[in-house]
């Protein structure tokens, strides 16, 4: 097998002195959906943030394409091509849509503004009837498809989404994990992928990890995940079955 | 008018990283001196073209105090980022003191006077030996701040480093997640805003045509004023503020004393404080300090 496009090993990561991340292993390959799941407050938000630098692991290494990117400052983590549609949003709300589009495209060098716009407008259509509009008056949902866009908008190699589907509508979370299959079909896109639901992540991804208390206590293939008995007793109870 | 320019500076800081930059008020008295030696120098070598010295002036004081402001960002602001609040404030105010005193060393304590550079002016009325008169020097003030800050609003609305910079103001961390050098940005605001003051400080001498060591000080309480009237953060906000404070300044002084002027903007300042905190234009949820 190639090398992996992400490879974190041994990383352990502190706020202060309470440690969030405990020696993670994690391996994602070009071209795969891995997902990462885990109880409230398990450390995988800090996964996301730790592999773009902030914060910063402070053991272990993380390699990216081949690099070294353990110690490298966010910014240029950030312009590797690999964007981040972080938790909780964090579209700009006084700037308008299409503003917010442009930042996931303009720091990293992107020169066809308009083709890459009118993708993501393709595939988020309400965004394309809403690009006047400030970002902070969207929808909740229409602020996830927005905060997907922008990342997008920077045309990744490697997507990190964090729970894209919280808070909205089962309708609109098939629309967004179509998407993501689409574009990983299609073009190859590499997503890793936190999802508080699991039953959904593990169909959809090729493998996935399980966080607990900040160390990885399981990995496998989506299909062996969701077969585990103490998956399905621990992430899978109460009507996530549909 | 003049308010004005200083304000953005205040609130664009505020707005970036959350923090009153107590030294911005110096930066234009600084701005101020530097004009003055630049001007001196000029004369000095022979250049009499007034339109000319002036504009190697603005460029000569923008340019370094946009260099003081870096240097206050980096010395004083960046290594206390993420300590306790209260430590980059009582840097700020160390800061002020330090650029003060230098001035006061450097230039000397006493006033320094200038004379009028623009004489003259237009006849509004003349009426029974009245006459209103508009002096150059105050359409040239005027025109200045507005055509400053008519540029400096399309820079910060339209080009991509004015998106830069809003992205920074209103997260931080996600600007950082997009590619954006967030320190660099952050030093540029110093920057902008810095070289603002100067601008300030250059309109300043020329139309009260003496200048201290101290004129940061009440200059930048007047601009701060402003900045809190229009709304802390808010950059039209901060326009607006600084032209109410002027108006409110002249009518305060022509209907009272002229002495007691200065305590206008100081009971403005406490009366919003108390009353509307968030300003004219500011938004509710500016955390105040
Ligand atoms: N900025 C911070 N300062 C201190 N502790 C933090 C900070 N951010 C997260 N933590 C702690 O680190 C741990 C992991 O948090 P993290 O946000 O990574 O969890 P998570 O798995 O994403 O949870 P959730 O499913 O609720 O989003 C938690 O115990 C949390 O309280
Ligand atoms: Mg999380």
């Amino acid at each position: 097998m190639t090398a992996p496009l992400l490879s974190l090993s041994g990383v352990s990561t502190y706020y202060g002195a309470i440690q969030a991340l405990k020696n993670v292993d994690l391996q994602v390959h070009e071209g795969e959906i891995v997902t990462l799941i885990g109880a409230n407050g398990a450390g995988k938000s800090t996964l996301m943030m730790t592999v773009c630098g902030n914060p910063r692991a402070r053991a272990g290494q993380i390699i990216y394409d081949g690099r070294d990117i353990t110690h490298e400052p966010t910014h240029l983590i950030m312009r590797r091509q690999i964007a981040q549609a972080p938790e909780g949003r964090r579209i700009f709300g006084r700037m308008t849509v299409y503003e917010n589009l442009l930042m996931g495209a303009e720091t990293s060098g992107q020169t066809n503004v308009p083709a890459l716009l009118d993708q993501v407008c393709d595939l988020f259509p309400r965004l394309r009837e809403r690009l006047t509009q400030r970002g902070g008056t969207l929808s909740g949902g229409e602020q996830q498809m927005l905060a997907i866009g922008r990342a997008l908008m920077a045309r990744p190699r490697l997507l990190l989404l964090d729970e894209p589907s919280l808070g909205l509508a089962p309708l609109v979370v098939r629309q967004i994990f179509g998407a993501i299959r689409t574009l990983n079909k299609e073009t190859g896109l590499t997503v890793l992928l936190v999802e508080q639901n699991a039953y959904q992540a593990l169909r959809l991804a090729h493998r996935g990890y399980v966080l607990v208390n900040g160390a990885i206590t399981m990995a496998g293939t989506g299909v062996e995940l969701l077969a585990r008995p103490e998956i399905r007793a621990a992430y899978l109870e109460g009507g996530h079955y549909t | 008018m003049i308010y004005g320019l200083i304000a953005v500076g205040y609130t664009m800081v505020y707005g970036i990283i959350g923090m009153i930059n107590f030294a911005h008020g110096d930066i234009f008295m600084v701005g101020a001196f530097l004009s003055l030696i630049a001007l001196l120098a000029l004369a000095g070598l022979g250049i009499t073209s007034i339109p000319i010295a002036l504009a190697l002036t603005l460029l000569f004081a923008a340019g370094l105090a946009a260099l003081y402001g870096w240097t206050v960002e980096r010395v004083a602001y960046r290594p206390l980022r993420g300590s306790f609040r209260l430590a980059p404030l009582i840097s700020a105010i160390g800061m002020s003191i330090v650029l003060q005193n230098f001035v006061q060393v450097s230039q000397g304590a006493r006033v320094k006077p200038m004379t009028a550079l623009i004489p003259g002016g237009w006849e509004l009325m003349n009426q029974d030996g009245f006459t209103v008169q508009l002096s150059w020097m105050q359409i040239a003030i005027v025109a200045t701040t507005l055509i400053v800050l008519t540029i400096f609003t399309w820079l910060v609305t339209k080009t991509p480093l004015g998106r830069t910079m809003r992205a920074c103001e209103q997260d931080l961390k996600m600007a950082g997640l997009l590619g954006i050098d967030t320190d660099r940005t952050i030093s540029l605001t110093f920057v902008i805003g810095a070289a603002l003051a100067a601008v300030a400080g250059l309109l300043f001498l020329l139309y009260y045509g003496v200048i201290d060591f101290f004129i940061g000080f009440l200059a930048g309480v007047k601009a701060f004023t402003a900045a809190v009237l229009g709304g802390i953060g808010s950059l039209p906000g901060a326009v607006l503020g600084g032209l109410l404070i002027g108006l409110i300044e002249v009518f305060w002084s022509a209907y009272f004393s002229v002495e007691y002027k200065d305590v206008a903007a100081f009971a403005i300042l406490i009366l919003v404080l108390i009353f509307r905190p968030t300003g004219i234009l500011g938004r509710a949820e500016v955390e105040k300090v």
